[in-house]
């Protein structure tokens, strides 16, 4: 067990690389000194306390942070190698390869199938049998086409809970990104549908990099490869709370062998 | 002994049922007898012209002919104009405002749209005459007044289209952000198909106040008589200015003619504002 955990680590290429990362929201720090790697086809699971700062750091991932006003962000984070928020770099095109499920299923009031082809259209695909194409095989793979297949013009808004998530889930990878980020996805279902997003994300894992922000640490520990425990500290200067990230490890050995008290509190359910 | 349930004597709660209702009914009794009084003034031209009061294109009064398609015409082709010039700038404008402007240049310019909103007609409507007919050598034409008309329009629409691109949910844009939309994508991809309906709405909002408007129309559309013609800089003339400058000299046939111009207009306004109303229910579905 030891010895394949070791060996998958060695061989998993880096794809985000975190170093001393800090935002800002106006002079208010949000989180400080992140400094974490994330590697390919892996499930990386970022938990801790409300207002720890994952789902911020979650958001410099694919630079959603840009559209808050005020937001900044210090420190360095490379995707391949490449600085995300480089002069250079278009905020479209990162969001094209790295995308993102939201906490609340956020479906276009549009028919299922407009939903899919949203993504693929505005990157100029137009063929009909093409985006047919991209529609099946999307939800194939978030394991929804059974369901819907009969009524692709339908509104997706008639849907339930669970399958408007999965169809965003769906509408991400038809426009072929290669991380999918996850933002508390299972937090507005319930816990059957959550169960197939879980095991949704496991298989999807074979062909993305996905990095999940959670507030279930069972979640966590049921579906990651990898973990990041944050927590929130109390500034003394300044009376505000900023996130830091206390550890990061393998799932297993953070579940049941933390390095430090604070993550060993939070997963035993001392605090938080 | 048994429990009191009657509580505290609700007058207030009657008083105010009575009042809100009393206060519906007069607006409802005022508009139909307006409606009423006006129709029944209407009827000896109508009586006299029959249906060629709107077909005919000569409006005699001293013969006692009257035919008012060409008012007809002035009115929907300058409301048109203004449509056509109105809807692209408060599009713009409103989009700009929501969408792209850092926010403290956008309070100033709804500021500045709203002051424009207030300003009293006529004073556009001198405008018109001094800047658009003499200076930039419009005349008086439909087109002028389709101008000044556009400009008077323009802030009601803007601000009915700022408040409808407003009511796009966050969680929408960003999925289409998300999906690596530009700015203008989520533009077209999100916010338009939540907007539409209210566009249209707004639209026809500003259609039926273009239509409805008399003292800037008649001071800039030229006063012409028996112009149907698609010749933008032709003069023409328009029901409310015909309305407004003859009234006062008018006979007794005359005047029923004139007020079966307002009539005619007033369920147009209806009319277009129902269509409005239709249009944004159906596209709610």
């Amino acid at each position: 067990m030891t010895h394949v955990e070791t060996f998958s680590e060695v061989l998993a290429p880096v794809v985000f690389d975190l170093s001393s990362l800090e935002v800002f929201y106006g002079s208010f720090r949000a989180v400080r000194d992140v400094t974490l790697q994330i590697r390919a086809h892996e499930i990386t699971a970022f938990i801790g306390p409300s207002g720890c700062g994952k789902t911020t750091v979650l958001r410099c991932l694919n630079r959603m942070n840009d559209l808050i006003a005020g937001a900044r962000v210090g420190g360095r984070v490379t995707y391949h190698g490449v600085d995300l928020y480089g002069t250079q770099v278009s905020a479209p095109e990162v969001r094209r390869r790295i995308g993102m499920v939201f906490q609340k299923p956020n479906p276009f009031p549009k028919s299922i199938y407009d939903n899919i082809a949203f993504g693929p259209r505005i990157n100029g695909i137009r063929d009909r049998v093409k985006l047919d194409e991209i529609v099946e095989k999307s939800l194939r793979a978030a394991a929804l086409w059974d369901e819907v297949k009969d009524r692709l013009r339908s509104s997706a808004l008639g849907m339930s809970g669970g399958q408007q998530q999965r169809l965003c889930i769906a509408r991400t990878i038809a426009i072929e990104p290669e991380v999918v980020l996850m933002d508390e996805p299972c937090s507005a279902l319930d816990p059957i549908a959550s169960a197939r997003i879980e095991e949704l994300m496991r298989e999807l894992k074979n062909r993305y990099t996905i990095v999940i922000v959670t507030h279930n640490m069972q979640q966590a520990a049921r579906v990651s490869d990898r973990t990041a425990f944050f927590t929130a500290e109390l500034d003394s200067q300044s009376d505000q709370r900023t996130g830091v990230l206390v550890e990061t490890g393998t799932t297993a050995k953070l579940f049941s062998n933390p390095r430090e008290e604070r993550t060993e509190n939070y997963i035993t359910g001392r605090f938080g | 002994m048994a429990i009191d349930l009657r509580g505290k004597r609700a007058h207030a709660d009657t008083a105010f049922r009575w009042l809100a209702f009393a206060s519906a009914a007069i607006v409802l009794l005022v508009l139909a007898l307006i409606a009423l009084t006006m129709a029944g003034r209407a009827v000896p031209v109508l009586d006299r012209m029959g249906l060629e009061f709107f077909t005919s294109r000569r409006w005699s009064p001293a013969d006692g002919r009257f035919g008012a398609l060409p008012f007809l015409w002035g009115t929907l082709y300058t409301a048109a104009i203004a449509v056509a010039l109105a809807v692209p700038v408060s599009l713009g404008v409103a989009l700009f405002v929501t969408q792209v402007a850092p926010r403290w240049l956008r309070a100033p310019i709804v500021y500045l749209l709203d002051l424009l909103a207030v300003v009293p007609s006529v004073v556009f409507g001198l405008w018109g005459v001094m800047v658009l007919s003499q200076h930039f050598g419009l005349g008086r034409s439909f087109l002028t007044a389709g101008v000044i008309l556009a400009i008077m329009i323009t802030p009601i629409i803007t601000s009915l289209a700022r408040e409808v691109i407003e009511t796009t949910p966050e969680s929408e844009k960003e999925a289409a952000l998300a999906l690596g939309a530009t700015r203008w994508e989520m533009i077209v991809g999100a916010v338009w198909p939540h907007s539409k309906a209210g566009l249209v709405g707004a639209t026809m909002l500003g259609l039926g106040r273009a239509m409805g408007e008399t003292i800037a129309a008649a001071l800039v559309i030229g006063s012409s008589l028996g112009q149907v013609t698609l010749d933008a800089f032709a003069p023409g003339n328009s029901m409310p200015a015909v309305i407004a400058n003859e009234w006062g000299e008018a006979d007794e046939l005359h005047k029923s003619a004139l007020i079966a111009l307002a009539v005619t207009l007033f369920v147009i306004t209806i009319v277009v504002n129902m269509g409005a109303r239709a249009i944004v229910e159906r596209s709610k579905r």
